[in-house]
């Protein structure tokens, strides 16, 4: 075909344009151009002019007023117009346009002119672009189409008709029929694009899944076909006949023998001669073997035919073409919840992908290897885990550090272990973490009463080294507060002992203190942990007692606010001191604030909970409250909890204290405080004292109301705290409730 | 389903832009931004896939020209990747040795070609020798009309 001249030259034109302010120029002098071509009437040529503006448009600048010129070319009877008319239309209108209502009657009387091009022109464009209106216009035509004896329409025809069915689904029915009858078609393009129709129509509709289940045996046939025949020339990919129309059918299969016995049986024997037979030297062979694994292991397929399926995916995580093994991961991902074991063989060769150097392929192998690590694997995983965090791009670190720290809480051999696993992430990736994880870590720490020796001292040389990890050394703060005196005592089992003097431990708190890297959430932790060393050290109280009043003055409120408090602990409540920077004792952790944010699954109906005093995310307000009871061990009400869903959104609370312990609790009231978007009405309790030893209950009524549902999740929850505060001797008692599915903690 | 073709050169220039979803012109533009700043990013000897979105991406590289592709969930990439090849085999066979040039001057050309190819998002034939008989007939067939009108009527 004969170029079109003039549209070259103007395309020269703008190439030899040598800066994009000359391109400009040029493009504007053309648009005109074609602008006053376009109002002129009929010339020869108009298809130059229109595919001028095409070029223009494809460099991105605007082309909207060749839309009206489209719909006049598609009207003429020339074909060399209709071709560009028909093209442009498919470039510049789409069904939000409202010129492209304008075609719908070129396109009708297009489908059925003489010419089997300008058929096919008319086809294309109703399957580019054809709206829902124009679709349930045209879908008889195109129904008749498919019946049509031209190969070339058919084919044409079956995949416009794949376009309504997506547009319309309910248009779907009309097309059963015919689509079942072009299954027995020769040409491959008819072929296909049936495939491709009958699989359309059976994701949308389970009924008529059912009625294409009767197919199997037929496309099964047209496989085997494709399979044993000789080499045709036309259709041949390196060897292996028609790979397109091969995945096609494999992938209808898979769709129809999903949930059904039957059908799966019927194609065993198909796959197995697939799997086996194809030759994987080359990506196409491997395309086909790839949907082959895919429907086998989709379908009920027998167990040998799984453990081929998966062995081929072994077979491709071992392939040299990169290409291959970041689908072999992709799919063994989706396989490893099922066949847990059958990928757990392979576990070596997912963990050396994690140093590949192509990021997709990391990527990959890094969720795969979390979903891999179990109880028995769990040292060796996390070692290459962490291997793999301290060379891991920036955008994977975050998935990373979650991943270990939960395979680590799930799977953990010893604490200790633990506790190094988290400090070493910490130590190498400390920026990427989450938030939990200092209030997690403190929790862990704390827990593990026979290391705090070992875990002070380690924190305290980790601290020295590098203060820039804000969450490594928020934890390090807390831990040198609580067990500074561990670490001046200077003697550990666990770790090499080393000379630590009170200025030495002073200086280095002093140093995140006034450091600018510090967050001021970790200078909170500094100042606390330095008020608190002032019980746990002899000789340099006073160093604190000017570190903290100089702190007084500071410009950040939270620490100034601190200081403040903590000078006043040291002249007017010096007595009470010993006491407020008591020992922590163990807090038990609040198990529904995890990373996961699980909640327990209960029914909402009246439910009893025991209750744990949570750790907050404050840890050093706790500090603070804790260590108020004068007793050694905290007097507390037990806490009872009836939750009675009234509504759709209110909750009635009915809660029940007791008193086990052996003093009487006189003066008890209730505070709640609750989100705005709560309501809560409190009725007056049953009584105002606890006497000793359960002798009586003390009830009280809480109505939850949240009438606008902020703040409930997909699944009905909805996080309320509700933070009670029995005062009876100072006892603090914070607890959790969740709305819908409870949760009194 | 494939979402869109684009064939972009290595200096970020479009080539070639067909769309098999409707998407406002706004959203085209921000895609092919996207593509083209995802896809020439890449380095050398690393897997043609990527994922953007809710679409897998496939990408190869040809000579001085990107062909990028936006597949769904459940296609498979391994197939696109010798769809592509076979577009290119195509555009070979019609044009005698196909270079960049080619397609810049006839783009109009490989968009014919590439509708007898890919139909909704689909492959529309499976031979390789249809194909291009089906698009030269076409041109024939315009040839024809074109003298036939051009002649004069008395």
């Amino acid at each position: 075909m004969s170029p079109s001249v003039p549209l070259q030259e103007m395309i020269r034109a703008i190439r030899s344009a040598r800066t994009q302010c000359e391109e400009r120029g040029v493009i504007q002098r053309e648009c005109a151009a074609i602008r006053a071509q376009f109002r002129q009437s009929d010339n020869g040529g108009r298809s130059h002019n229109l595919a001028k503006l095409l070029y223009v448009h494809m460099l991105g600048y605007p082309a909207h007023f060749g839309q009206m010129e489209c719909v006049r070319m598609i009207a003429s009877p020339r074909y060399s117009e209709k071709r560009v008319g028909y093209l442009g239309a498919m470039m510049l209108l789409d069904e939000k346009q409202d010129a492209s209502l304008l075609i719908t009657n070129s396109i009708k009387n297009d489908l059925s002119h003489s010419n089997q091009y300008v058929q096919s022109l008319a086809l294309c464009t109703l399957a580019c672009m054809g709206s829902a209106e124009m679709c349930r216009d045209l879908a008889p035509e195109i129904d008749r189409l498919l019946q049509s004896s031209n190969s070339y329409i058919k084919k044409k025809a079956a995949l416009c008709a794949v376009h309504i069915v997506r547009k319309v689904q309910d248009l779907g029915e009309l097309f059963v029929p015919a689509a079942r009858s072009l299954l027995s078609e020769k040409n491959h393009g008819v072929l296909h694009g049936a495939v491709v129709l009958i699989t359309q129509l059976c994701e949308r509709n389970p009924e008529t899944l059912k009625r294409f289940r009767k197919t199997v045996p037929d496309l099964v046939q047209i496989m085997k076909g494709l399979i044993i025949s000789g080499y045709s020339p036309e259709h041949d990919v390196s060897g292996i006949s028609d790979p397109f129309l091969q995945v096609r059918i494999l992938r209808l299969l898979r769709i129809l023998g999903r949930n059904s016995e039957s059908a799966s049986d019927a194609m065993n024997d198909l796959l197995a001669q697939v799997a086996t037979n194809t030759d994987s030297t080359k990506t196409v062979g491997n395309a086909v073997l790839y949907e082959t694994v895919l429907t086998v292991l989709d379908i009920k397929s027998e167990s040998g035919l799984r453990v081929l399926a998966v062995n081929i995916l072994g077979r491709f995580l071992l392939n040299s073409d990169r290409n291959i093994r970041y689908i072999a991961m992709t799919s063994l991902q989706k396989i490893v919840g099922t066949d847990h074991n059958a990928v757990q063989r392979h576990r070596g060769t997912i963990v050396d992908c994690l140093k590949d150097q192509d990021a997709s392929v990391k990527r990959r192998a890094l969720e795969l290897s979390l979903a891999l690590v179990s109880a028995s694997n769990i040292r060796s995983m996390i070692k290459e885990l962490l291997l793999f965090l301290s060379s891991c791009p920036p955008e994977l670190k975050a998935q990373a550090t979650s991943g270990i720290f939960i395979a680590a809480e799930r799977y953990a051999p010893s604490k200790r272990w633990h506790i190094d696993t988290i400090l070493h992430v910490l130590t190498t990736a400390g920026g990427d973490v989450r938030d939990e994880t200092v209030p997690n870590l403190i929790h862990l720490i704390t827990s593990a009463s026979e290391l705090h020796c070992y875990t002070v001292h380690k924190l305290y040389r980790a601290l020295l080294t590098d203060i820039s990890q804000q969450s490594l050394v928020q934890v390090a703060c807390w831990c040198i507060g609580e067990y500074g005196d561990l670490l001046l005592k200077g003697e550990c089992q666990e770790t090499e002992p080393v000379q630590v003097s009170e200025d030495d431990v002073l200086d280095a708190l002093e140093t995140v203190l006034q450091s600018h890297m510090s967050s001021s959430a970790t200078r909170g932790f500094a100042l606390t942990a330095t008020m608190k060393l002032s019980t746990r050290i002899t000789d340099n109280v006073d160093r604190i007692r000017s570190i903290v009043s100089i702190y007084g003055s500071c410009i950040d409120v939270e620490l100034q606010q601190r200081a403040v408090e903590y000078n006043a602990l040291f002249k007017k409540y010096d007595h009470m001191r010993a006491a407020v920077l008591e020992r922590m004792p163990l807090i038990e952790k609040n198990n529904s604030g995890n990373a996961n944010g699980e909640p327990l699954q209960q029914s909402p109906a009246a439910q009893t909970l025991p209750i744990i005093t949570s750790s907050s995310a404050g840890g050093d307000l706790l500090d603070l409250l804790g260590g108020l009871e004068p007793t050694p061990g905290p007097v507390t009400p037990g806490f009872d909890g009836h939750c009675e869903q009234q509504s759709d959104s209110s909750l009635a609370v009915t809660l029940t204290a007791t008193n086990a312990s052996q003093s009487d609790i006189s003066g008890f009231t209730l505070q709640a405080a609750v989100p705005k978007s709560v309501q809560l009405n409190m009725n007056a309790p049953s009584r105002d004292s606890l006497p000793a030893q359960g002798a009586a209950q003390l009830t009280q009524l809480v109505m939850l109301n949240n009438p606008n549902k902020v703040g409930v999740t997909h699944d009905n929850t909805q996080s309320c705290h509700l933070k009670m505060i029995a005062y009876g001797k100072n006892v603090a008692i914070f607890c959790e409730l969740f709305f819908g599915l409870i949760h009194l903690v | 389903m494939i979402h869109f073709l684009l064939l972009f050169s290595r200096q970020g220039k479009l080539r070639l832009q067909k769309w098999f979803t409707p998407l406002s012109e706004l959203e085209k533009k921000k895609v092919i931004r996207d593509m083209t700043l995802m896809v020439l990013a890449r380095p050398p000897r690393t897997s043609n896939f990527l994922q953007w979105r809710d679409l897998k991406i496939v990408y190869k590289r040809y000579a001085s020209l990107y062909f990028c592709t936006g597949l769904e969930e459940k296609d498979n990439e391994l197939l696109a990747l010798e769809m592509i090849h076979r577009y290119v085999e195509l555009l070979d066979k019609y044009f005698g040795n196909v270079c960049e040039l080619d397609i810049i001057f006839n783009f109009e050309k490989a968009y014919f070609i590439l509708d007898e190819f890919l139909m909704c998002g689909e492959i529309l034939e499976t031979s390789k020798f249809a194909v291009g008989g089906s698009v030269e007939e076409a041109d024939t067939l315009q040839e024809t009309m074109e003298e036939y009108m051009s002649k004069p009527a008395y």
